[in-house]
């Protein structure tokens, strides 16, 4: 089995070179379906293996790696079907050479599986650096002024944020050749074994850098600025897996980084830090999606928010711990599934603007219906999943030492929620202007997003034990 | 060795001060071209007695470093300079004598930084860490002051300088994590940004940093 973890991300980097010679746009295509087809046969059968399952020094994967590559996987699978129409239907200015989507979304693809199939944590920055190579292009896929200014912002933020992560990464190194024999080689157990006789400022630098490093990618308060510019001016399937998969991978590095510190017995300061950063990101997050006008902006604000609560949750720990890791799955789904909607809007009317965009009931009733489900998932509605992880963040708080703090989470989460009313809902139901008229949805367009709005429904009613088990196990191993 | 080592960082240091005290773009690229090849002998320096050991990561970091940093993004740069036909940073968000008393600021913090942060096995040269955090962050002063693309990508060049090199500490332990963190930093970062300029000032027809704020809330 564990030659599957290669298979992983060099399927989709071989494909994606292949796809760089088609010239034909259907051809391009069929690789990338079947690229993304291969990928989620080759996750599904690790579910059924060891719970860690190691190929050589490099590659290794843990449950907490398998839920992360498992959302990466499904959420591509779900873009590629959708990514059919747009394409081939989409309406593409001349330049923007549509046969260079293809390979770029499959490197993606291959930077983010090696992200999560890793416990080299340099090997693991090499792969996020490459996630933003990979993905820069596709920002930048409509050649207009305002995707540019997206894309520079994009590369320099997050370089910026790479190389804090390269620094934080070194410091990690020196930490641990504080320790005789420890250093071999940056992997997570050599470090973790190594973590209780470490120098503890190296190891609590190395943290801090971590966090703010790959925090930048993540979608952290105070570096986020670059995210809502990104999200709203790359191609929706761009948008979904940025937000959906990206933002995960990078949670996952600091995640390791946590790991080490948890291992060294001296996690509170890292957890006081997941904390405070979490609720700043959610406050900022809030402050800006009140009145937000622009609804793919709205969306992206909602991932630094729900971002800002997925590291609360980890810092909180305890039983947040498992609700942090569910919320990224929830999150994954109906992020995804808003983001691939938000597309559809934008075609049937032109505009991001949400005031522009009114009656998007009447004008595509599927895409209508299915954004506002998706809107009262990720909004913490109940049945849907992100109400239980958000509630079990929420009880951990109220119970814990500071229970204002739980307060505080609940009442950012309502403005949150109305902020996301306000623009949404005059957007979804409001009376269509002169043109009123019903647009033609292809089935492809809303398949994928039907099947995100199904799976966050699904799990909010029931988690099969499969999942909840590897929750657990991941919580387990990251001290919850 | 640590003669040649020390006087490379020194000189490493002193551009980084030439380069926030300088307004022409022209002059910035030279002198980060310039703080690229004193880069690219640092590893010599600090290793060349013990190169039958470090021959690897040495000659990767020392050639990357050669290639990308004196002569490929320069020449990125440069290029891109004279599509857009500017001169000289417009007005930096902070005048250029005052930033060249910040920059001095943060060296001095850098000093003291590396009396707290002790290595656990000492450096090569006393001078390595306080000069690897002082070049990154005189990088991160350059970044947030000026205002055009170019000497955007010189102060991360900066900054990245100086992650390499605290890399140089790291040599003996993890080499692999070193020359791959280093090689694709290089490749990487600054080359996409590198083709990233080219099209701003083909869009544009300036770097002009200030241009590219159109999308805020």
């Amino acid at each position: 089995m564990a030659w599957i973890l290669p298979f992983l991300f060099l399927t989709p980097g071989v494909l994606g070179l292949a796809a760089l010679a088609v010239k034909s746009l259907r051809v391009g295509l069929g690789i990338l379906l079947f690229g993304a087809l291969l990928h989620f046969v080759g996750t599904v059968s690790l579910w059924a293996g060891a719970d860690t399952i190691a190929f050589g020094t490099f590659l290794r994967v843990d449950v907490t790696g398998l839920i992360f590559l498992s959302i990466t996987s499904v959420l591509f699978l779900l873009v590629a079907i959708y990514t059919v129409p747009y394409i081939l239907q989409g309406t593409h200015d001349k330049q923007s050479a549509p046969h260079r989507f293809v390979p770029c979304l499959l490197g993606f693809l291959a930077a983010m599986s090696l992200v999560s199939v890793t416990q080299n944590l340099a090997l693991m920055w090499a792969a996020v650096e490459g996630t933003t190579l990979a993905s820069a292009p596709l920002v930048y896929f409509y050649r207009r002024r305002g995707a540019l200014e997206a894309a520079w912002k994009y590369l320099l933020l997050c370089s910026v944020g790479i190389a804090l992560a390269l620094l934080g990464t070194f410091c990690l190194g020196v930490a641990a050749s504080a320790v005789p024999g420890a250093s071999a080689g940056l992997t997570l157990d050599g470090l973790m074994k190594a973590a209780p006789s470490m120098a503890r400022p190296w190891l609590k630098t190395a943290f801090v850098l971590a966090l703010v490093g790959y925090g930048t990618k993540m979608g952290l308060a105070p570096l986020h600025t670059w995210l809502p510019d990104t999200h709203s001016q790359a191609p929706s399937p761009v948008s979904a897996l940025l937000s959906g998969a990206l933002l995960n991978c990078a949670f996952l590095a600091i995640l390791r980084f946590f790991q080490v510190c948890l291992a060294s017995g001296d996690a509170a300061f890292a957890r006081t830090l997941l904390v405070v950063l979490g609720f700043a990101s959610i406050a900022i997050a809030c402050a800006f999606m009140v009145g937000q006008r622009d609804y793919k902006r709205l969306l992206a604000y909602s991932s630094i928010e729900n971002m800002g609560v997925m590291a609360a949750g980890v810092g909180l720990g305890g039983a947040a711990t498992y609700g942090a890791i569910f919320h990224s799955v929830n999150h994954s789904l109906c992020k995804a599934g808003l983001f691939l909607l938000a597309g559809n809007v934008l075609r049937a009317f032109g505009t991001t603007s949400a005031r522009q965009a009114r009656g998007v009931l009447g004008r595509i009733p599927v895409t209508g219906v299915l954004m506002t489900a998706l809107f009262l998932a990720i909004g913490g509605a109940p049945p849907f999943g992100p109400f239980w992880s958000e509630f079990l963040i929420f009880q951990t708080a109220i119970r814990g030492t500071s229970p204002w703090i739980g307060v505080l989470f609940v009442s950012l989460l309502a403005v949150a929620f109305l902020g996301m009313a306000g623009a949404l809902l005059p957007m979804l139901q409001g009376a269509q202007g002169d043109d009123a008229r019903r647009v033609r949805e292809p089935a492809l367009s809303v398949v994928a997003p039907l099947a995100l709005a199904i799976g966050a429904l699904s799990i909010g009613v029931y988690v099969p034990p499969i999942l909840s088990d590897a929750l657990h196990h991941a919580a387990t191993a990251l001290g919850g | 060795m640590t003669g040649y080592a020390d006087f490379l960082l020194l000189v490493v240091a002193a551009l980084s001060l030439s380069i926030v005290a300088t307004s022409r773009l022209t002059g910035c690229v030279r002198a980060s071209a310039l703080q690229g090849v004193a880069l690219s002998l640092l590893p010599l320096a600090l290793w060349g007695g013990a190169l039958d050991r470090h021959a690897v990561p040495v000659a990767t970091m020392s050639l990357g470093a050669l290639a990308v940093k004196a002569v490929i993004i320069p020449l990125l740069l440069a290029r891109a300079i004279r599509e857009a036909n500017v001169r000289r940073e417009s007005e930096p968000f902070i005048s250029l004598h005052f930033s060249v008393l910040i920059a001095a600021a943060l060296v001095g913090f850098s000093f003291w930084l590396g009396t707290i942060l002790i290595l656990p096995k000492p450096a090569p040269t006393p001078l390595l860490v306080p000069m690897a955090f002082a070049n990154l962050l005189v990088g991160f002063l350059v970044l947030i002051v000026r205002r055009k693309a170019v000497t955007q990508v010189v102060g991360y060049l900066m900054l990245e300088n100086g992650i390499f090199i605290f890399g140089q500490t790291l040599v003996e332990e993890v080499p692999f994590a070193v020359e791959l963190g280093i090689l694709l930093d290089l490749l990487v970062g600054v080359f996409v940004m590198g083709i990233a300029i080219n099209h701003i000032s083909r869009e544009f027809e300036h770097i002009d940093t200030e241009l590219l704020s159109t999308l805020k809330d």
